[in-house]
């Protein structure tokens, strides 16, 4: 039991990081915590690739230069390495445009805060419903 | 399997069309900044956006019989290196994507000068290549974790691309987040499902996969990869309950990317979907058949009610159509949570002939918008006589939404019909003629205002600028050309269903894995 526990810390810390994240982005009302949440979201999963690559006992997967490989050595396996670091770029690229975005937000509407923008967007449909929503009794 | 030294003598430029296709528009869009001048960047677009349908094209009739093509990129052979994969079922979607985006072009580069200020054209250009790019890749690789790295290329213009409408309503902005926000989660959730089945087979290669998959049986370990890709590709694809991105990117978003996003974008993720349920599970891992049957199929018939009652009830043209693209999203649901050929025959015909029917409304309403400044109903009053080629052409993208026959909707609503009764589920068939009759409503409000109201005072006959009407007027009779010939769409369809049900051949499996 304590083995099984132990042995998986790497995927039990995957859980926490990943459901503290998705809970940020879900739970928090401020646009930029919301990305810093989405970026604990991504870095979960680079946690996962990256677990998943490691083979008990295996050493960093660089084969001597002489290509004398000891077939007694293990390796560990670098390829979900390799995929994070595309997952990486994708996870800056996300956040970049996430926050050039909210950087906009805030131009528009002065303020990042979630309720803020609904309540914002809230007065801006009632308004058209006033102007154009006479074919439906005023409300659409 | 040849050694790749004989591969590359052999190798003609006929070969390489496979990543010519996804090369052209990804070097193409660099080059538009570069260029940073807009007309030519426009050019640079529209050349290489219709190379990628000349290619598509080209690779489409070689896999009509059923037949597929594999590439492998930089001649290291699968399930080792990346596999381009073409077979009917992607040339066919491949052939509708570059084929809108070709037709979309024209209309942009007249409309967007009213909703765009001129310095961003050249960027919005640029993006819009990387996002037929990232569909484009997205389709034809046959390697799951390419299709995560496309997807988001695609998904990362698209934002940029939603958010450029903001220079006309600002919640285009928040449009945009939210979609990111969506988007994001949804990719990862996808990227998530993907590590649990490298766990699974170690591998990455979709054939291979499915191979190892058929080869261990079901495990929680494969089970929960699959949760995980339904729920991450659902969230892209708009499925009933995960929707809520939607509406507000497409009302908001520039008319000629609204058109181009409801034509290709939701069209591409439920192609993952279909490779993924049927060409990488199997239907034989029962799990994958319960969760279509009970959970999917439900979904699709709730979209398909609740958000036609909702299109009924807006005010705002654009918003409708969104709205409608949900409903009809359930349609092609549908036809997957039937899984027989018939059902997918129905869904992946549905995806096209919805495709072009949508990128014609889409367009209408950006030519309507053009001249009214905005889609509200009351805006729109009598512009069947001041704009009648417009108008028309919106009715017959109407017709075709509800499936009147003689147009390209009704074609495969009659095939999923069909799909229904083969099945002896006759309710399902029943609730498919309902729910057009909601369609009839929701398109019979547009046709009322367009022809039954008077149009404004001192309205004066202005139709749109060619460059809008020609690429309207060709969705529009195309939506009638394969209404009347369906076959050449449902023969395709069915190739692409059986090659989905049927087992691919295995690839043979490396040692030491």
């Amino acid at each position: 039991m304590w083995e099984f526990i132990v042995g998986h810390l790497n995927y039990w810390l995957f859980c926490v990081l990943m459901m503290t994240g998705l809970y940020i982005v879900v739970a928090r009302g401020n646009l930029v915590k919301k990305i810093v949440g989405l970026n604990i979201f991504q870095t979960a999963v680079f946690m996962l690739y990256i677990s998943m690559g490691k083979i008990a006992g295996g050493t960093a997967p660089i084969f001597p230069t002489d290509m004398n490989v000891d077939p007694n050595v293990v390796y560990s396996n670098p390829l979900p390495h390799v995929l994070i670091l595309t997952a990486i770029v994708v996870g800056i690229a996300t956040t970049s445009l996430g926050l050039a975005l909210v950087v906009r937000i805030r131009e528009e509407y002065d303020t990042i805060e979630e309720e803020d923008i609904l309540h914002i967007e809230r007065d801006i449909v009632t308004a058209e419903n006033q102007s154009h929503g006479g074919a439906m009794g005023g409300r659409a | 399997m040849a050694t790749s030294e004989i591969q590359h003598t052999a190798l003609t430029l006929h070969d390489q069309l496979p990543i010519l296709q996804v090369a052209i528009p990804l070097l193409a869009a660099p080059l538009c900044v570069l260029v940073g001048q807009r007309h030519a960047a426009w050019w640079i677009a529209f050349i290489s956006s219709f190379a990628a349908f000349v290619i598509s094209c080209l690779l489409l009739v070689q896999v009509t019989d059923g037949s597929y093509i594999s590439y492998e990129i930089g001649g290291w052979a699968p399930p080792l290196g990346i596999e381009y994969r073409v077979d009917a079922l992607n040339a066919f979607m491949l052939f509708l994507v570059s084929g809108i985006a070709t037709l979309i072009l024209p209309f942009a580069s007249a409309s967007i000068g009213q909703e765009v200020p001129e310095r961003n054209h050249t960027l919005l250009y640029s993006c819009f290549l990387l996002c037929l790019t990232g569909l484009l890749g997205v389709l034809i690789t046959g390697d799951a974790f390419n299709v995560f790295v496309f997807l988001e290329i695609s998904s990362l213009s698209t934002y940029v691309l939603v958010a450029q409408g903001a220079y006309r309503d600002k919640r285009a902005l928040t449009a945009a987040y939210d979609y990111l926000i969506m988007g994001t989660i949804g990719a990862t959730f996808f990227v998530i499902g993907l590590g649990f089945l490298y766990m699974a087979t170690g591998t990455l290669n979709m054939a291979d996969i499915a191979a190892r998959i058929a080869e261990q049986g079901d495990n929680r370990t494969v089970r929960a990869a699959f949760a995980f890709i339904l729920v991450g590709m659902g969230l892209k694809v708009a499925i009933y309950p995960l929707h809520h991105w939607l509406p507000n990117a497409y009302t908001f978003a520039p008319s000629a990317i609204t058109a181009f996003l409801a034509a290709t974008a939701t069209k591409v993720a439920i192609y993952v979907w279909l490779r993924f349920m049927f060409g990488v599970f199997r239907p034989d891992f029962l799990f994958d058949v319960y969760t279509l049957q009970f959970i999917i199929l439900p979904f699709g018939l709730i979209a398909m009610f609740a958000a036609s009652f909702v299109a009924i009830f807006q005010r705002d043209f654009k918003r409708m159509l969104a709205y409608s693209s949900i409903a009809q999203i359930g349609y092609m649901l549908l036809g997957i949570g039937l899984i027989s050929a018939t059902g997918l025959t129905a869904t992946i015909s549905h995806l096209f002939n919805h495709g072009i029917t949508k990128a014609a409304l889409f367009m209408g309403v950006g030519a309507l918008v053009f001249y009214s400044g905005s889609s509200f109903y009351d805006r729109l009053e009598g512009r069947g006589r001041t704009m009648p080629w417009t108008s028309a052409a919106i009715v017959i993208g109407g017709l075709s939404l509800i499936g009147v026959p003689g147009t390209a909707g009704f074609v495969s609503k009659w095939v999923l019909v069909q799909a229904a009764f083969e099945k002896g589920w006759w309710p399902i068939a029943a609730l498919i003629v309902a729910s057009s009759l909601l369609a009839v409503i929701y398109v019979w409000r547009v046709i009322e205002t367009l022809y039954l109201t008077a149009p404004a005072e001192g309205a004066a006959r202005r139709e749109a600028p060619l460059p809008m009407l020609i690429p309207l007027w060709i969705a529009a009779l195309s939506c009638i050309y394969f209404g009347f010939d369906g076959v050449f769409v449902v023969d395709i369809a069915r190739t692409a269903a059986e090659g989905l049900l049927t087992s691919p051949t295995p690839l043979p499996l490396l040692e030491g894995n």
